[in-house]
């Protein structure tokens, strides 16, 4: 019997259609858009003017707080501007533009793809060079990494839990890593658990991805720390309280972190990046992106620099078909649809998924029927049907009795609900005026 | 036979009086003294319960009318200068002095001002919409059109115009509440001064992007290029993060700012028509020439089907009226 | 921008369920009954039940067209369910006028006069049922024999029962006539949905693999009829029925399965239908055991269904990461 989570949860078709397609590397972009806040928390300040020359992996934009992220140059050539720029919902951000002229790389970069195991590092400078090279959570949540990493002295990570679930349908980046980068996710294991001086490592990944199971439990079979835990699909084991649930049977409390538990997670993604970190150097500026939908004529795993603009990756992989109704930075289920597909691909852009017209318009929404199929499935055991209703009616102070705060937005509400109301959109809505009930209280 | 009914009644009459001795007694312990002006200043507030005032309630206003010593800072929106004096005649303090306000909305993007670069299919709520990207809009600033502020109108004084997709007020509903204006999550609505004979002037528009980027979402945005603050007499006109801004209090109607405006972004209201077009109408072709409201004749009546305003879940938790 | 792309926020996919999709299996799972029901008691079984849905569309079309406004229902199929259901409640030879003021008690006071679908507070094919059981107890009591020749009476066996029991007369010498393969098969008197224990169970399974409804409530219910009458005819056989007995008569599935598990008057946790189903199953022995009528599984499902809002206000599904035994 498998393991997963215990509460809730939903079964959407996986369609994983670019499960097979290898990755490949997508070729140099002529201009670049760096926003400045790819990541939660602080926006990075930049540290470079209109007309400066870069190179790939220098520091262009420096983290501005605890929670922020260093943001270095995809690629090589001029700083055009750095100004607002309007992103994938036409909401105009700060961000670096840059020129692309050459591959000069900046010095100390080990580009030399082979493999190599890490020297002996102590935790400090592993989390020094993960912090250096703006590392974040490369799932979706974009987490600054090296906050996760620093354990407050009364606390103790037991556990290190990576996420190789990838339960968004469609999505096959994390799945193709695996595959395709295993010793070196690995060896980013292995030095995330250093850093955090955790005793075990638990590789979670669902079983509808068995040769990425059987090739990571091969090569990790000579280390006793490193386990590979298949589970049973079900959206969202990806979450990071139910993932937690699902591989050490331990909850999160309300309001907790994972490290309450003694636990601390890091997406697949993110490991490989901390190896090219720490032991190449190598900041983070491209990532594994998954192009896909049914009207793509060849879905894809592209190696991608952040920066380069999601239209021309639809384009390499066959152009938008006729039909595309919407187009998805992320997965279906907790992407963000976009309206501006000049806009770039950024740390956190796992997929551009499109979809097509009658996929993508919502069903009229009908009365709710009380059937309490959206009760079932929520797994942080909320009554959406209620939130809603509250949160509908301005009754925003009232949601937070009812554990508002609580949601991790993952949908499953919305995806079942038979009356195709939209349950999330107003309890996201909900959630955001409790936060600001919430700090006005704390101030 | 005589005998039961005189029983009844003695105990009937007995239970009575037991009753009176109970609640007098305990009326008298736990009496709550309660200024009795409260009642009567309630009754006369406008009882609309709006909480234009600030308060919970028109009686929650009454309680405070009543034990506040000054009540300048103090005042009833629906029910306007005329109450708040009677109120203050009645309860021998200064009445607050305030003009007349009416909701305005600043945003001129209609349909073909301001395309359409995008298709909302979310819940029908500024506040989602808003919360998500956008909007259907280049405009970060500008109107959305899903009626938020229709929803939390007490007064049935606001509806979104179907062919400009953006909202509009009726002068004699509304009563300057304020409910729109904290409903809108994009701060667009403003209470103003509602001006003599309801005449107003003021810049339709909130974009505070830069006049080459705003100009670009919409032809009648301001583009903060400043003429309107060098023509105006009276320094009404204050440009801040590229956006002009009328001080109500300033502006003393002279319109000279109008024709200035190379993007038609500043609108007048119930002006008479002007004799003959003004210059020509040779001003920025595209732009609406200026906005001209008849108070008799509200611009929506003419409409013969309004847009459902609220979640359209069909189950009428929020009225999914039509605006007719 | 060429091409305006839709913009909505996540989820962007939505799973195959909608309301009409869920009714339709509810009208699937009962196609069994019907099926066993027209064999047994003719084609008036047809009749019926067809007069009963035409009804309840018709008079929720109506009242929504002229009374309430608003948007039609009538294509979620739910007054649909609604017909059969009050169908499945009455006896095959009621006259056709009282199913229709049956449907209109149904649709009209326990449907649309609180706002249509999933606003009713009280199981509408109930309301139907029980307003037409006080108003003409004499024809919604006469059941014909059924068209076999080897069936029993057309008194229902929990009216033969109860009779029994009032004339002193001792169960063991009952029983034998009645026979529990009559009650699987539907070879007894009662109304006409609700003799086929057997297809009644096998719609059950349909719904449970759909997923339509979960087990909880069924399983409550008849569960806690089981333990008891268990109780009961444990204490005295003689006077008190066995716990399969009161299970297969008396309508206890189909208003366990059907009846009771109706979305919008049921409760929405499962600890909260678990405590739903109890009370239904407790109050439908006593009914049966110390009241006057012969059966109470439609009086006790109204009884819970009005306790239904305090549950779901105080039987609150367990909210994720509070404290569990590992």
């Amino acid at each position: 019997m498998l393991r997963t989570f215990r509460k809730g949860g939903v079964h959407p078709h996986d369609n994983k259609i670019s499960r097979s397609a290898a990755i490949q590397v997508f070729p140099m972009p002529e201009t670049v858009v760096v926003p400045l806040s790819q990541h939660i928390g602080a926006p990075a300040t930049a540290q470079v003017a209109k007309g400066d020359k870069v190179k790939t992996g220098q520091l262009i934009a420096a983290a501005s707080g605890f929670v922020s992220a260093n943001i270095h140059s995809p690629v090589s050539g001029t700083v055009v501007s750095v100004d607002n720029v309007a992103d994938a919902g036409f909401m105009r951000r700060p961000a670096i533009t840059i020129k692309v002229e050459g591959n000069q790389w900046e010095d100390g970069i080990d580009t030399d793809p082979t493999f190599r195991r890490a020297e002996k590092l102590d935790p400090a400078e592993i989390i020094a060079r993960i912090s250096a090279a703006g590392i974040v959570g490369m799932g979706g949540a974009t987490f600054p990494t090296q906050v996760k990493l620093s354990v407050p002295p009364n606390k103790k990570a037991q556990y290190l839990v990576i996420n190789g679930v990838e339960c968004e349908p469609y999505l096959t980046a994390d799945h193709r890593v695996m595959l395709e980068k295993g010793e070196e996710l690995l060896e980013g294991i292995r030095l995330l658990a250093r850093a955090l001086d955790a005793e075990k490592s638990l590789v979670g990944i669902e079983n509808n991805k068995p040769d990425a199971i059987g090739h990571l439990t091969a090569l990790a079979s000579g280390d006793a720390d490193i386990e590979i835990v298949p589970l049973k699909v079900k959206y969202p084991q990806g979450g990071e309280k139910q993932l937690i649930d699902a591989v050490t049977r331990r909850q999160v409390p309300p309001g907790g972190l994972p490290l309450d538990v003694g636990v601390v997670v890091q997406n697949v993604g993110t490991a490989v990046a901390v190896y090219e970190a720490v032991v190449k150097r190598k900041p983070l500026i491209e990532r594994v992106v998954t192009v896909t939908g049914k009207g793509i004529s060849s879905p894809a795993n592209l190696m991608v620099r952040v920066g380069t603009p999601v239209s021309s990756l639809i384009e390499y992989c066959g152009g938008l078909p006729e039909s595309a109704g919407k187009v998805i930075g992320g997965g279906p289920m907790m992407g963000r649809a976009m309206a501006n597909l000049d806009s770039p691909v950024t740390k956190g852009t796992s997929g551009i998924m499109v979809l097509d017209g009658k996929e993508a318009t919502r069903q009229k929404p009908e009365a709710c029927i009380k059937c309490a199929k959206c009760v079932e499935v929520c797994p942080m055991g909320l009554e959406p049907y209620l939130l809603y209703k509250l949160a509908s009616r301005n009754m925003f102070p009232d949601m937070e009795e009812y554990y508002a705060t609580d949601c991790i937005e993952c949908g499953s509400c919305s995806f079942t609900c038979p009356a195709h109301l939209p349950l999330l959109d107003y309890i996201r809505l909900g959630k955001g005026e409790i936060m600001k009930i919430i700090r006005a209280r704390k101030s | 036979m005589t005998d039961i009914l005189l029983y009844t009644v003695l105990t009937l009459c007995l239970l009575g009086i037991v009753a009176a001795v109970v609640l007098y007694f305990v009326a008298r312990k736990f009496h709550v003294f309660e200024d009795p002006r409260i009642d009567d200043v309630e009754a006369m507030l406008p009882l609309a319960n709006c909480g234009g005032c600030g308060y919970p309630g028109c009686r929650g206003f009454a309680d405070a009318l009543v034990k506040a010593d000054d009540i300048t800072p103090m005042y009833c929106p629906v029910g306007g200068t005329d109450t708040m004096n009677r109120v203050a005649s009645f309860l021998g303090k200064a009445a607050p002095e305030k003009e007349p306000q009416i909701a305005e909305v600043r945003c001129g993007g209609t349909c073909e001002k301001r395309p359409r670069v995008s298709m909302y299919d979310g819940a029908l709520s500024c506040a989602v919409e808003s919360s998500l990207y956008s909007g259907e809009t280049g405009c970060n600033y500008g109107c959305l059109g899903k009626g938020d502020c229709v929803f939390v109108c007490n007064f049935d004084a606001i509806e979104v115009d179907p062919d400009t997709g953006i909202p509009v007020v009726d002068a004699e509903k509304c009563t300057a509440c304020g409910a729109c204006v904290k409903a809108c999550p994009r701060n667009i609505i403003e209470l103003r001064k509602k001006g003599p004979k309801n005449r107003r002037v003021y810049v339709s528009c909130v974009n505070r992007d830069k006049g080459a980027v705003s100009r670009k979402v919409c032809t009648v945005s301001c583009i903060a290029c400043g003429k309107c603050a060098k023509i105006c007499p009276f320094e009404a006109i204050t440009v801040e993060n590229n956006l002009a801004y009328i001080d109500p209090y300033k502006c003393k109607l002279c319109r000279k700012c109008v024709p200035e405006c190379p993007t038609c972004a500043i609108a007048e209201v119930n002006f008479p028509p002007k004799k003959e077009a003004p210059a020509g109408g040779d001003k920025a072709g595209g732009g609406i020439p200026v906005k001209v409201r008849e108070q008799t004749a509200p611009a929506a009546t003419s409409v013969t089907e309004g847009i459902p305003v609220g979640p359209a879940d069909g189950n009428g938790d929020k009225p999914a009226e039509t605006q007719a | 921008m060429e091409k305006k792309l839709i913009v909505s926020p996540s989820p962007h996919i939505h799973g195959s369920d909608s309301t009409s999709r869920l009714m339709r299996d509810v009208l699937i799972a009962l196609v069994p009954a019907l099926a066993v029901s027209t064999v047994i008691y003719g084609t008036g079984v047809l009749v019926v039940t067809l007069v009963s849905v035409a009804a309840c569309v018709l008079f929720e079309y109506l009242i929504q067209r002229f009374m309430l406004g608003g948007r039609s229902t009538v294509g979620d199929l739910s007054a649909v369910v609604t017909g059969v259901l009050l169908a499945f409640n009455l006896p095959v030879c009621l006259p056709l006028w009282m199913v229709v003021v049956g449907a209109l008690v149904a649709i009209g006071v326990g449907k649309m006069t609180f706002g249509g679908i999933g606003r009713n507070p009280f199981n509408p094919a109930l309301v139907g049922r029980v307003f037409l059981l006080l108003s003409f107890p004499a024809a919604m009591t006469s059941f014909p024999a059924p068209d076999v020749p080897d069936a029993v009476s057309g008194a229902t066996p929990l009216t033969l029962i109860k009779e029994a029991v009032k004339n002193g007369q001792p169960l063991s010498e009952v029983m034998p006539g009645i026979g529990y393969d009559n009650l699987l098969y539907g070879l007894h008197g009662g109304s006409l949905g609700e003799i086929a224990a057997l297809a009644l169970l096998l719609g059950f399974v349909y719904l449970l693999l759909r997923k339509v409804i979960t087990w909880h409530i069924p399983v409550a219910i008849l569960g806690a009829m089981a333990v008891f009458s268990a109780l009961l005819w444990w204490a005295n056989p003689e006077v008190y029925t066995d716990p399969l007995f009161q299970i297969l008569t008396g309508g206890a599935i189909l208003g366990a399965v059907y009846m009771a598990t109706d979305y919008a008057t049921s409760p929405m946790s499962k600890s909260g239908m678990l405590a739903y189903g109890i009370g239904i199953g407790v109050i439908t022995i006593l009914i049966r055991t110390w009241g006057s009528y012969p059966e109470g599984i439609s009086f006790a499902i109204l009884i819970m269904n009005a306790v239904v809002p305090i549950i779901n206000k105080y039987m609150k599904p367990k909210r994720f990461g509070v404290p569990v035994k590992a």
